[in-house]
């Protein structure tokens, strides 16, 4: 799984929770012990990811006389290749594309279909809940073969919607289960004021709602798109031609056809890992919130 | 304040009644007459109908229907191509569960989650644990350790399986370390691989444990701790009696996730083995992708998928049963004590 299917606990919104701050209350100084310990685990983390980038630099005769140890000389060729390939940046391209495009589909189907069930009060509103949070049960493994089938008939094989759609509406339920709860949270007042001022319930949802629930769109956002991003089993059965093929799709077949060339696979996915990177630098506090939040009850 | 794009929407149904939003908002407010009041109704259900209707149909079409379909299709023999004529009942399930290789795969599954949770979860609370201290460089690690959750399974994969190559960095470690006995075929020898595969799970999932926990770890309350210090416990003991059990109910959900996610495995697996060697790595979902689109027998696919779900349900139900509903029963959690 790229991300967990999370079961939030209802009636907390993950996103109104701001992290507490909170010293520690055993003040530890510098056991040296400790120091070490998290050394190990910091080497541990960061040694694979770190050899890959360091790997690209290399040569394959370089790799293959001294497996641990620095570029010498730096050998930029490798990146070079993957950079000036084409396919390198027609995969980011179509990874952007289709994240974005699920990504839009969730935040707006998500909060349409969260507002009603968290603001109106009308016959079958519980069920309806009950129906998307139901859909956090079904992973998208055990619908792939319908899928596969149903996209082909419907002539999506090859194309950025036969992905994004369905990975929509497999994200509809946890961004439901999310947003809920926190549209939930905000005072019922702004609503009463809103209709005494002649604001009908649709325009209160744009004109009001939305620009609050900016925080919770943010996080279920993020969600989806890291979801998006890192998905490998739809895309590949969904896309078979590797113009439209995305980012993990393209590293796991350059790593095979290339399987004799370390240091050029290497260097592609170090390549391949810089946009998860830095979009996770930049969102790490959603990232991180957002996960957390969710988890807590 | 006139909604030009709210009466767009409600127009087509105002038959006779032309209430405004104003007459709308003053109806609800406590002076409904009588057409007004039906109008309202009226005009709340439209709404609902649509912000809805979106999230509905496409809910409907990609989750539900596939899902009913597998249903469906389990129950017959079927190559995906033609009519699907063929019904056999439950032959594909009974196949399946003779097949020595999908109920090795079930036990691979179980192996995970089990090995998972073993592993990690020392693991990860020990480093939870420590990361809550005041180390310098704190908020550093905290952000580094999550990187390997971060990156694409994919992308994991392939780095870890130039790690593993023969004469990888991995070899080498073991043989700077003086242990060159231990060197393998890490992937590629059928006694290990499994485990080999649990290292490199555990590399990518560990951050998600040790974010977790340091989540709960904030909610523990700082009274607690300041009360068991004055009355003399040590750093050990405190972790012990105090924080490890109010971090039981976050410990229990990063469990499920961590069952669910073992549930259905497939990326890493297939990027590092395919399910080999001699299936000794495969699990139900590179099963299910192996017999459905390699093999088009997609009728035993689906009946191998409702059988995954299946197993998914009942381990789900027994983990709510026997490890969630004690938080469910627990009326005051740690952290609201804080409120």
């Amino acid at each position: 799984m790229s991300a967990p299917a999370v079961t939030p606990a209802p009636g907390r919104p993950a996103v109104l929770e701001t992290p507490r701050r909170r010293r520690s209350s055993t003040s530890t100084g510098g056991n040296p012990l400790l120091y070490v310990a998290a050394l190990v685990v910091v080497a541990a983390t960061l040694g694979p990811v770190l050899y890959a980038i360091l790997g690209g630099f290399r040569s394959n005769a370089q790799l293959a006389a001294q497996p641990v140890g620095l570029p010498d000389p730096w050998v930029v060729s490798n990146y070079i290749n993957v950079l000036t390939s084409g396919s390198f940046w027609r995969y980011a391209v179509n990874s952007t594309v289709i994240a974005l495009i699920t990504t839009a589909i969730v935040a707006v189907f998500g909060v349409m279909a969260a507002y009603p069930l968290a603001r109106y009060t009308f016959r079958g509103r519980a069920m309806l809940t009950t129906v998307f949070t139901m859909g956090l049960l079904f992973p998208l493994t055990v619908a792939i073969i319908p899928l596969f089938l149903m996209i082909r008939d419907l002539n999506l094989t090859n194309t950025f919607w036969g992905v994004a759609l369905p990975q929509a509406a497999f994200s509809l339920p946890m961004t439901i289960v999310i947003l809920r709860p926190f549209l939930m949270a905000l005072p019922k007042e702004l609503e009463e004021a809103a209709m005494i001022d002649g604001t009908s319930r649709i325009g209160f949802f744009w004109r009001i709602l939305l620009p609050l629930s900016g925080p919770g769109l943010v996080t279920v956002g993020v969600l989806a798109f890291v979801a998006s991003w890192n998905a490998y089993l739809l895309p590949l059965l969904i896309l078979s031609d590797p113009a439209t093929q995305t980012l993990p799709l393209g590293v796991a077949s350059f790593s095979s056809e290339h399987a004799q060339d370390t240091a050029g696979v290497l260097a592609f996915t170090s390549l391949a890992m810089i946009p998860a990177l830095v979009f996770f630098l930049a969102m790490e506090k959603r990232i991180v919130n957002g996960l957390q939040g969710a988890v807590k009850g | 304040m006139i909604e030009v794009a709210d009466d767009v929407t409600a127009r087509p149904t105002r038959t006779d009644v032309a209430a405004t939003p104003r007459d709308t908002a003053r109806a609800a407010g406590g002076r409904p007459g009588e057409r007004a009041s039906v109008s309202v109704e009226w005009r709340k259900r439209l709404e609902i109908l649509f912000f809805v209707t979106p999230a509905l149909a496409l809910f409907v079409l990609f989750v539900v229907t596939p899902v009913v379909q597998a249903v469906r299709y389990s129950t017959f023999k079927w190559n995906g191509l033609g009519p699907m004529d063929n019904f056999v009942g439950l032959e594909n399930y009974a196949n399946a569960l003779r097949d020595g290789v999908f109920t090795d795969a079930v036990m691979h599954n179980l192996i995970i989650i089990v090995l998972s949770i073993v592993i990690q979860l020392p693991l990860g609370l020990g480093i939870a644990l420590l990361l809550n201290r005041d180390l310098w460089g704190r908020t550093a690690m905290r952000v580094i350790i999550f990187v390997p959750y971060v990156l694409a399974e994919v992308v994991a994969g392939v780095v870890w399986l130039m790690l593993l190559q023969p004469g990888g960095l991995v070899d080498a470690v073991f043989g700077a370390l003086g242990l060159d006995g231990i060197k393998q075929l890490w992937l590629g020898d059928p006694k290990i691989a499994l485990y080999t595969v649990m290292v490199v799970l555990t590399w990518k999932y560990l951050g998600l444990a040790i974010i977790l926990f340091l989540a709960g770890l904030q909610g523990v309350p700082t009274d607690l701790y300041e009360a068991a210090q004055l009355d003399g416990a040590s750093w050990w003991q405190v972790q012990r009696r105090i924080t490890i059990p109010l971090l039981g109910p976050t410990i229990r959900t990063w469990g499920f996730l961590s069952m669910i996610g073992s549930l259905q495995l497939f990326d890493m697996v297939w990027i590092l083995t395919k399910g080999g060697p001699a299936n000794s790595t495969m699990t139900m979902a590179t099963y299910l992708i192996n017999q459905g689109t390699n093999r088009s027998l997609y009728g035993y696919a689906s009946a191998v998928a409702v059988l995954l779900f299946i197993i998914s349900l009942v381990l789900a139900a027994l983990y709510q049963y026997f490890v969630l509903r004690r938080d469910n029963q627990d009326a005051p959690k740690p952290r609201k004590v804080q409120r």
